[in-house]
């Protein structure tokens, strides 16, 4: 098990579940979770990294199901993922 | 029966703005909530049996929550609560057909709200070409709501939204009260399941999309495509807006010409030619450079590139607390400050586009380059540096800019540890397919921001430049004074009185007053030092004189800190007043001449008795 901030560019997932508060920013965090399923991502779906930002790699661009979203790292830390298709 | 009038609601990228204006046509209206930035986009619909229907474009939202000001408006329009925007009778929900699945979540949310909703399929062509299908007719029973296709940009393709329209405003029942709807995890769940009936076929990603990104998302490539997009920007929109510009300062001398050789010389042929010609001309000689500036910003968005740029710049920008979406605005300010603080629409977050509305007059616009050139020619000499591969003069103005740029990533840096503090702002966004822009629109759009300038031409800066004109015109010279006219009217009386604080940065009697008309526009100070040296003649021998001038009766110190005062200094009214408008806030505004002018005073005093030390 591991987090979408760890993947790398190409990398595949399945999301698994949200833990908004690894966030250190505790006010930060209460929203993260929502946003996150409204923006779409959801338990079950398969996420692919496409592309990483030109420093640091971050912030990254991931394809959950027909849409590409972008995000940092940071937030991508809230999201729960499991290995494979 | 009064009026129907319907809202469009959806979430961002979902073709709603396509939508409203195939619907509306040229019969709309964009104005702000009041008290808010929240735009409010509202026009005329008239449906096949000729009956007139208002609509709104809500801002784009992904959900209904108090989060951010485009929610709560939107929350507060729908279910009646809104101060001065009544309930609108229907919803129209715009969805991605492309994207169903994540839309239909916002499609179960509104059901709660009280309101007959119609739901819009939209973007069918985008979804016929990836493969996806939906059964709008399944769709309809298990969400228990009209459901009709389109295709927004083209309007042979709204016949059955039209049809669907109609009937849904004959069978209007009044609204009902608003349920409390289930946590997002519950309808997401309930879409999901809808979703899974409805959708046919999956399809694949948008191709082309996903190859373009491959390009303009490359960590190198794409920076590299990247900043040659901002580089050719603008250089067309210097190049491209020479010849107007150039049309349009003809046609004003031309005019004022004529009145000088028509209208016998009195104080009001002087109002006319160097008070109302002379104001609102030097202002709307930059019409052209923001016509072409939103023509790339407005084709740029459309095409679904902006979010690109975005997600390429937002890493550099996060390091002054930031969003990626920022860095346009500010660059569109080197042009002119007016478009870059009214691009800052882009930027969904109020706290980060006020901070990027503070900072954007310290980039340095085109209006300052008169006024640099004009002082680093007079006393900075044209040698040869480093290798003779820069020349000073080149250097010192680089110098300048930069030293814009690096104040402005400071006091962003100070702002968002202070005033605009608050939970940090996701990135988080959806790249959008991109698309080919809609000429029709595109006109559109670019009109209404067209308008806004012109409007504000013939407003508060006709009557600024009114203004100025009595300062510098009254009370007339005395018999036998020997100082120019300027020097005995109450803007002489008033430069000679901010003469005393301008001191202390080595500012003569003769800057102070040029300061005043300067207000109107940066490089009206140069025609002003030229009225108060009395100089005579056109343009290029008032420039040639003042260039002696300086040379001659400034100290080097006065020369430098004159110039790191227009680094700074908020010198232009039409660019307060855009600040006005578009933060909606009279705090803020005052706030950011206020901050301007402070660091204008302190860094010029600086270069002041840096210089001086210098010396010895």
């Amino acid at each position: 098990m591991k987090y979408l901030s760890d993947m790398k560019k190409g990398d595949c997932a399945t999301i698994i579940g949200f833990e908004a508060d690894r966030c250190n920013d505790v006010e930060f965090a209460r929203d993260l979770e929502d946003r996150l399923l409204e923006i779409g991502f959801e338990e079950g779906l398969n996420v692919e990294i496409l592309h990483e930002g030109p420093i640091s790699r971050d912030p990254i661009a991931v394809r959950i199901g027909q849409m590409t979203v972008a995000l940092r790292r940071m937030e991508a830390d809230a999201v729960k993922v499991m290995n494979g298709q | 029966m009064r009026e129907a009038k319907i809202a469009l609601v959806g979430s961002p990228n979902c073709g709603k703005s396509s939508l409203f204006n195939s619907l509306t046509g040229s019969r709309q209206k964009v104005a702000n909530y009041p008290g808010v930035t929240v735009e409010r986009r509202s026009g005329k619909y008239i449906t096949a049996e000729g009956k007139e229907v208002t609509l709104i474009d809500l801002p784009g939202i992904y959900s209904l929550k108090d989060r951010t000001l485009d929610e709560r408006v939107s929350r507060q329009v729908i279910t009646g609560t809104h101060k001065s925007e009544s309930r609108p009778d229907i919803l129209l929900c715009v969805a991605d057909s492309t994207n169903l699945r994540v839309h239909l979540r916002l499609v179960l949310e509104l059901k709660y709200l009280g309101l007959p909703v119609i739901l819009v399929l939209n973007m069918q062509d985008l979804a016929k070409r990836d493969g996806i299908s939906i059964d709008p007719e399944i769709l309809s029973q298990e969400l228990g709501l009209p459901v009709v296709t389109s295709v927004a940009v083209r309007s042979s393709s709204l016949d059955s939204l039209k049809k669907q329209l109609s009937l849904s405003i004959a069978a209007l029942t009044p609204p009902q009260d608003v349920t409390p709807s289930p946590t997002t995890r519950d309808l997401q769940k309930q879409a999901r399941k809808i979703a899974e009936k409805a959708i046919i076929a999956e399809g694949t990603q948008h191709k082309v999309t996903r190859e373009l990104d491959k390009i303009l998302l490359h960590p190198v490539f794409g920076i590299i495509i990247f900043f040659i997009t901002l580089f050719g920007m603008f250089q067309l929109v210097y190049f491209w807006a020479d010849a107007p510009i150039a049309l349009i300062e003809n046609g004003f001398n031309i005019l004022q010409n004529y009145i000088l050789q028509v209208m016998p010389d009195n104080w009001f042929r002087s109002l006319l030619v160097h008070g109302v010609i002379a104001g609102v001309g030097s202002v709307l000689v930059f019409l052209p450079q923001i016509l072409i500036l939103f023509t790339f910003i407005l084709t740029l968005e459309a095409t679904g590139y902006m979010a690109r740029a975005a997600f390429i710049m937002d890493r550099l920008m996060a390091m002054v607390g930031l969003n990626g979406r920022a860095f346009i605005p500010l660059m569109s300010s080197f042009a002119c400050a007016i478009p870059g603080i009214m691009a800052t629409r882009t930027i969904e977050h109020h706290r980060d586009r006020i901070t990027t509305i503070m900072i954007a007059p310290l980039m340095t616009c085109s209006a300052r380059i008169p006024v640099y050139a004009l002082l680093i020619g007079a006393v900075v000499p044209n040698e040869p540096v480093i290798y003779g591969l820069f020349g000073l003069q080149g250097l010192v103005l680089f110098g300048l800019y930069l030293a814009g740029i690096v104040s402005a990533l400071i006091v962003a840096a100070v702002l968002k540890m202070t005033l605009t503090r608050g939970v940090p702002q996701p990135l988080l966004m959806e790249l959008p397919k991109y698309q080919l822009p809609i000429l029709k629109h595109l006109l559109m759009n670019l009109w209404e921001r067209a308008r806004f300038f012109l409007k504000r031409a013939g407003t508060i800066i006709l009557y600024s430049a009114i203004g100025l004109w009595v300062l510098a015109q009254y009370p007339k010279k005395p018999l036998g004074a020997t100082e120019p006219d300027i020097f005995y009217s109450f803007a002489g009386i008033l430069g000679r009185g901010l003469q005393h604080i301008f001191e202390p940065l080595g500012f003569n009697w003769e800057i102070s007053i040029a300061l005043i008309p300067g207000m109107a526009a940066r490089e009206v100070a140069i025609g002003a030092l030229g009225t108060v040296y009395a100089l005579q003649g056109n343009e290029g021998q008032v420039e040639q004189g003042l260039r002696t001038v300086i040379q001659n009766g400034w100290p080097l110190p006065t020369a430098f800190a004159f110039l790191a005062w227009y680094v700074y200094a908020p010198q232009c009214f039409a660019t307060i007043a855009t600040v006005r408008r578009e933060t909606n806030s009279l705090g803020w505004t005052i706030f950011m001449t206020s901050y301007l002018f402070a660091l204008a005073y302190l860094i010029a005093l600086m270069v002041n008795k840096v210089t001086i030390a210098f010396m010895g």
